[in-house]
């Protein structure tokens, strides 16, 4: 799979029509992705309740195909909700690592912003983009359920415009 | 760190399992330690620290008022009874006198808070037994609740609510109403609760004389609150070591005798109960009246030291601050129930099976907020 979608947009674009390929595939990937984000449910703080409460009764995530799993290996998206201190820092590097491609990230909540109302202290990292690249922030302290659905809906716009020539090795071939 | 090559009695070697911090069941970030003999535990070994944010020297360098929207976030289910110790130690050095209607709004809050709690544990708790339908059950009352939340203090889980001498601000039209049917609306789900999980045979299979801590333990431990009121030690501060205006409210202080998960488990839905005659109580008493009592703007305790204890859903929650007659503490030191009653677990896991882990960890009813701080 993995040479086949690295390198067949380079082989396409020299036929004829082969741009419509290209965009027809583009549209069904990315369709496909941005409605089966699957969170790895990864709660550090306060606003751990925040994200459980949008995946429960009233705020349902469901609905947009964002289902939790308990596992790196199986998760596309971590939402990192919740005060990252140096002592969690590597742990977390260490699970988006495992986390197969495409991967995506969000940040929840002014803790992992920027280190939010715990700024001024010793133990906690001054935004978690210090340590893995985020797509997507969410402000508020938390950020209500409905802010992180904007979020998660912020996050499907991007993977949208997002096209397979961008995939993997394709870049470095490039 | 526990050496990965301890020997069982046979002299195989035995399996080291790192459980967290990662992991849906630890309730944040704590880490366990578990050495397995086969499927039976020999030593379990808590790591925490996972969400050590420096509170309590970040307190130092905030006004007392600052300090009470930080204390949102010591345990953040129970943000209202982290406010109410805060503004009473605060208010024990300043020794200003509260106004009645503020009393009761403070009462009514805290107790709204402890529906909350409990209502997330018997979700949780529930969850981590493997009935998922629980929380979704919880969740639905939980967000009626932080309605009456947000009407009152415009945010849903860090309320910032108290103030030094009363509280920020009145109730809006309609709250009474909305929080009567509020509780009735409770009581008919509790019944709910009760036929969904109380009485299932497979969740009584997990829980009954799971993780037993027996009475000599509990004092040894200093636990407190509902765990160790499920072990049969009749104690609450708010009647025993009363504060407020608790002493103007009716209500018992249930014990179990068994001390295990079920009972632990039964503990938090008695109290449920209890909580809601509470606010049934307030909701009927409530007069009006001033709201917030005078003190200056910028607050300077005299120098000296207080110490106030409460009954938080957790168990006791308890503040040690020193004033040096400056705008900032000079220490604030917080008994964090959670903490405490996590000492027990060392104890009383060893020698289960790996899937009561689980279970006991639950029903100890742990917010890492509140642990590492």
């Amino acid at each position: 799979m993995g040479i086949l979608l690295d390198e067949a947009p380079y082989i396409l674009e020299n036929f004829p029509g082969g741009g419509i390929v290209i965009t027809s595939a583009d549209w069904f990937i990315n369709w496909s992705r941005a409605n089966s984000l699957w969170p790895l449910t990864f709660g550090l703080a306060c606003c751990a309740f925040e994200m459980i409460s949008a995946n429960m009764s009233k705020y349902d995530l469901d609905r947009f195909g964002v289902f939790p799993r308990p596992t790196p290996r199986q998760a596309d998206l971590i939402f990192v909700a919740g005060t990252l201190t140096k002592k969690m820092a590597p742990r977390l590097k260490k699970l988006y690592d495992q986390m197969g491609e495409p991967k995506y990230v969000i940040s929840m909540g002014s803790c992992s912003n920027t280190g939010g109302p715990f700024y001024d202290s010793y133990a906690v990292v001054k935004g978690v983009d210090k340590v893995i690249p985020v797509d997507v922030y969410v402000a508020g302290c938390p950020p209500r359920p409905e802010n992180l659905i904007e979020g998660i809906k912020k996050l499907q716009e991007k993977i949208k415009k997002d096209t397979i020539k961008n995939n993997g090795r394709a870049k470095i071939f490039k | 760190m526990t050496e990965n090559t301890l020997k069982d009695k046979d002299g195989f070697e035995t399996m080291y399992l790192n459980m967290g911090p990662q992991h849906p069941s630890t309730h944040g970030v704590l880490r366990l330690g578990l050495v397995l003999d086969g499927e039976v535990i020999i030593k379990a070994e808590p790591d925490i620290g996972y969400l050590h944010r420096g509170m309590e020297k970040l307190a130092e360098s905030r006004t007392y008022q600052a300090n009470i929207a930080m204390s949102d976030r010591f345990d953040y289910v129970t943000s209202m009874n982290n406010n109410f110790v805060t503004a009473l130690a605060v208010e024990k050095l300043l020794g200003v006198e509260i106004p009645k209607r503020a009393q009761y709004l403070r009462i009514l809050m805290a107790e709204l808070n402890r529906v909350v709690n409990h209502i997330l544990f018997f979700g949780f708790f529930a969850m981590d037994l493997g009935a998922t339908t629980a929380l979704i059950f919880g969740f639905r009352e939980r967000e009626e609740a932080l309605e009456l939340f947000e009407s009152v203090c415009g945010a849903r889980l860090t309320y910032n609510y108290f103030r030094v001498g009363g509280v920020s601000r009145d109730l809006p039209a309609g709250f009474i109403e909305k929080a009567g049917n509020f509780v009735k609306m409770m009581r008919s789900r509790l019944k709910d609760y009760d036929d969904l999980v109380t009485g299932n045979v497979i969740f009584q299979d997990r829980s009954v004389g799971i993780g037993r801590i027996s009475k000599e333990d509990v004092l040894a431990y200093s636990l407190s609150g509902p765990v160790m009121r499920a072990s049969g030690i009749k104690y609450d501060i708010r009647k025993d070591d009363t504060y407020s205006v608790y002493r103007e409210f009716d209500f018992e202080v249930p014990v179990r005798e068994n001390g295990d998960c079920f009972d632990r488990y039964m503990m938090r839905m008695l109290e449920l109960r209890e909580a809601l005659k509470i606010i049934e109580q307030v909701l009927i008493k409530l007069e009006p009246g001033e709201i917030l009592a005078k003190v200056p703007k910028i607050i300077k305790p005299p120098a000296g030291e207080a110490y106030v204890r409460t009954e938080s859903p957790k168990g006791e929650l308890a503040l040690y601050l020193v004033s040096d007659g400056t705008a900032n503490p000079y220490r604030l030191h917080l008994r964090a129930p959670s903490f405490i009653n996590l000492q027990i677990l060392q104890k009383i896991l060893t020698g289960v099976k790996v899937a009561d882990v689980i279970a006991i960890l639950g029903s100890i009813d742990i917010t890492l907020g509140e642990v590492d701080r």
